[in-house]
């Protein structure tokens, strides 16, 4: 394979293409409810119509607008259709024609379309995620093409570097130097590991980026191999997942057969295998020093760091551990160049982020927006409030290790540094948003009982730690509990986040602290006073 | 139903789960993924089965004992020949989950993370779905069904579980 065999399976694509194309999401969500049979039927009343020599069906990945689902685009350039069940397929086809049409439209220029900006998810819900041939039409596996043969690793490493690419699984650590740490490791044998664990309750970026665009993941798992000097990669999805597992199979398979991945990439001397790792439901296993403990097959638990997995990780050999979301931005920033990229977002929070907006809000979705947006114009603006309007209580990012961030701070911009101030963290990109009816102490208790559960039991500040913690809640909440009890619990977030062998326990307090810290009245409203 | 109890001369499972085996050349680090073909072929994991698979991946049964009740995923019990699963996530979670589990607890008798005394249904609960855009989420069967509420889930599973039986 080399680079006109690459052209030539894209202009193939392209000339293979009808003028029309109608967009079907067939991504979990929409699948859920009912897109599989819309799709059939589509592709029944295109043939009905007898215009199918130039109108095809495609079933496309997530298209972000989830709420809105089923969704159907019509492209180029044609409506956006919301809520469309099976049998208005006919309508959606003869609207092609201009007949009026009763199905629900989406406008494009809501806030919710207009404020994002797609560079992950520039492909999503505008490709087939099974067809390689549509990912190489829209520019595939030419940045992977182009670093095999014009760039070194130290330059790939560069370009990272001068990015301001941080990781997007949470921590934010930036990416250029965790690369080229690994590539100074010493080691024969070195490994990429993509995190697809994507534990957090709340969050669906990285499975959305998994079913639409599963190639974009594994060519950036490829150039990280190639900037690393790994010539193996395992990509770890949780098991919650199989539409994703399925379509990374298919992909892995294509890319296999033309060569991509195997031996001797687009005849040069690198070789990249890439396995699929399946989770088995443990919160714990995204952590990753207990996510390379479940690769090789142990319970997963974590171990102190350091050493870091960067020096020893997988088999005890140099690893490259790095987000889904992280992974799908390589390709974007060699493809734009370093600076395009550091040009958008904030000072110190480089690029764009993908959020799955939830909860009491009037538009849930995927929505990427550039860094140093405020939670305002995200949660009021994209998202448009409540459903019923009433005001907006709060926002939770970060899942269990994250905060509540109050409607009167929404003039916080997201970006790593003021999100911590606030009390919160980035965290992988979950924003679950809360009105009057969540009552904050439910809540804190609700995500300790969650890391309760998912505490692996090896350390005892967070195995015995949670229980209490989560006991004291409970006690709280059933109003039975006293003020000595309010600052026991103080003290016991405390003790429980300094001295845990990992983040899980580290973080586990967080949600208590940042609803003490905003939400005080709630817990004290609860506590029985005896004077 | 429930494939555990299929006439044993008809059963290739054995085979498929050893062809898994070999295709990851009975290394121990395939365990996981072994355990998850061998629960995908037998619904749940028999102490048998276990044993059988420490001895082939030459790991000591202790930590084949270990991974398997280590992971939400492995079930050391047969499941009932429905399941019903709920999702805990946060998005589902504020929008009622725990109300339409309470409900169907109350409904067909059985608490979360059990099988019903006559062996039909399994009501489970998972702690994030991913499909937070059509929250509350509800599996029934494999199959999901988004904006849940708990008059409809209460109809399908009576539905489900009255229905040819
Ligand atoms: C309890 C816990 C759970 C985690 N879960 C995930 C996860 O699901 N996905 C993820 O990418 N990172 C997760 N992380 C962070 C990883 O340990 C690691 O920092 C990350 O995968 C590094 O990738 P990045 O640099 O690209 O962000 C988790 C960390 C902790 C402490």
């Amino acid at each position: 394979m080399d680079i006109s065999e690459l052209h030539a399976i894209a202009d193939r694509e392209r000339s293979r293409r009808k003028p029309i194309r109608i967009h079907c999401c067939t991504a979990s969500g929409c699948q859920a409810i009912g897109s599989t049979e819309l799709h059939r039927q589509l592709v029944q009343a295109v043939q009905a119509s007898g215009r199918d020599d130039e109108v095809e069906v495609v079933s496309v990945g997530c298209m972000g607008f989830c709420g809105g689902g089923p969704l159907v685009v019509v492209e180029p350039n044609g409506p956006r259709f919301e809520h469309v069940r099976p049998e208005q397929a006919s309508e959606v086809v003869a609207a092609l024609d201009g007949a009026p049409c009763t199905v629900q439209r989406s406008d494009p220029h809501h806030p919710f379309f207009s404020h994002q900006l797609p560079v992950v998810l520039r492909n999503g819900g505008r490709i087939d995620p099974e067809r390689i041939e549509e990912y190489i039409a829209a520019d595939g596996y030419q940045t992977l093409y182009r670093v095999l043969h014009d760039m070194t690793p130290a330059e790939v490493i560069e370009q990272l570097t001068r990015s301001g690419l941080r990781g997007r699984g949470g921590a934010g650590y930036p990416t250029g130097l965790k690369w080229g740490t690994v590539a100074k490791s010493r080691g024969e044998q070195k490994y990429v590991v993509c995190n697809g664990d994507e534990g957090d309750p709340g969050a669906f970026m990285d499975r959305s980026v998994l079913e639409s665009d599963p190639h974009l993941v594994l060519e950036g798992m490829c150039i990280a191999g190639y900037a690393v000097g790994a010539n193996q990669g395992y990509l770890y999805v949780r098991g919650e997942y199989p539409q994703a597992i399925s379509r990374l199979r298919t992909a892995i398979n294509q890319a296999r057969r033309l060569g991509i991945l195997g031996s001797q990439i687009f005849d040069t001397t690198f070789d990249f295998k890439i396995d699929i790792r399946i989770g088995a439901g443990a919160f714990v296993c995204g952590e990753e020093t207990a996510l390379i403990a479940s690769i090789e097959g142990k319970r997963g638990q974590p171990r102190p760091r350091p050493p870091y997995p960067a020096e020893s990780g997988l088999w005890g050999c140099p690893t490259l551990i790095n987000n889904v979301e992280t992974l799908a931005n390589i390709v974007p920033i060699l493809r734009g160049g370093a600076d395009w990229y550091a040009s958008i977002g904030t000072e110190r929070s480089k690029g764009t982020k993908v959020f799955a907006l939830t909860g009491k809000v009037r538009h849930t979705g995927l929505i990427e927006v550039p860094m140093g947006m405020t939670l305002r114009e995200i949660v009021e603006d994209m998202g448009g409030g409540t459903p019923d309007g009433s005001p907006v209580k709060a926002v939770q990012t970060g899942g269990p290790s994250g905060g509540c961030i109050p409607a009167s701070l929404f003039d916080t911009p997201v970006d790593y540094e003021s999100l911590a101030a606030a009390g919160s963290i980035m965290g992988s990109g979950g924003m679950v948003v809360m009105d009057s009816s969540t009552n904050m102490v439910e809540l804190a208790r609700f995500y300790m009982e969650f890391c309760m559960d998912e505490s692996c039991g090896k350390c005892i500040p967070c195995r015995v730690g949670t229980v209490q913690l989560h006991r004291l809640l409970s006690r709280i909440h059933q109003g039975i509990a006293s003020p000595a009890d309010l600052d026991l619990l103080t003290q016991l977030c405390s003790l429980v986040r300094d001295t845990s062998l990992c983040g899980l326990g580290q973080s586990a307090p967080n949600p208590v602290l940042s609803t003490l810290r905003y939400f005080r009245d709630e817990y004290e409203a609860l506590i029985q006073r005896h004077d | 139903m429930g494939g555990a109890k299929a006439p044993a001369a008809s059963d290739n499972r054995l085979k498929i789960l050893e062809a898994t085996m070999k295709r990851h050349q009975h290394r121990p680090d395939a365990l996981i993924e072994v355990l998850h073909k061998a629960q995908e072929l037998y619904g749940y994991l028999t102490p048998d089965l276990l044993s059988s698979v420490a001895h082939a991946l030459r790991i000591p049964p202790s930590r084949v004992y270990g991974v398997a009740t280590f992971y939400h995923f492995f079930s050391l019990a047969p499941p009932g020949e429905h399941t019903c699963t709920v999702c805990l996530g946060t998005a589902c979670y504020v929008k009622g989950a725990a109300a339409i589990l309470a409900a169907l607890e109350q409904d067909r008798g059985v608490r979360a993370g059990s099988t019903s005394a006559d062996g039909k249904l399994s009501l489970l609960t998972v702690r994030c779905l991913g499909a937070c855009g059509i929250a509350p989420a509800v599996v029934l069967d494999g199959d999901v069904i988004g904006h849940a509420d708990a008059e409809r889930i209460r109809a399908k599973l009576h539905e489900l579980l009255h229905q040819g039986s």
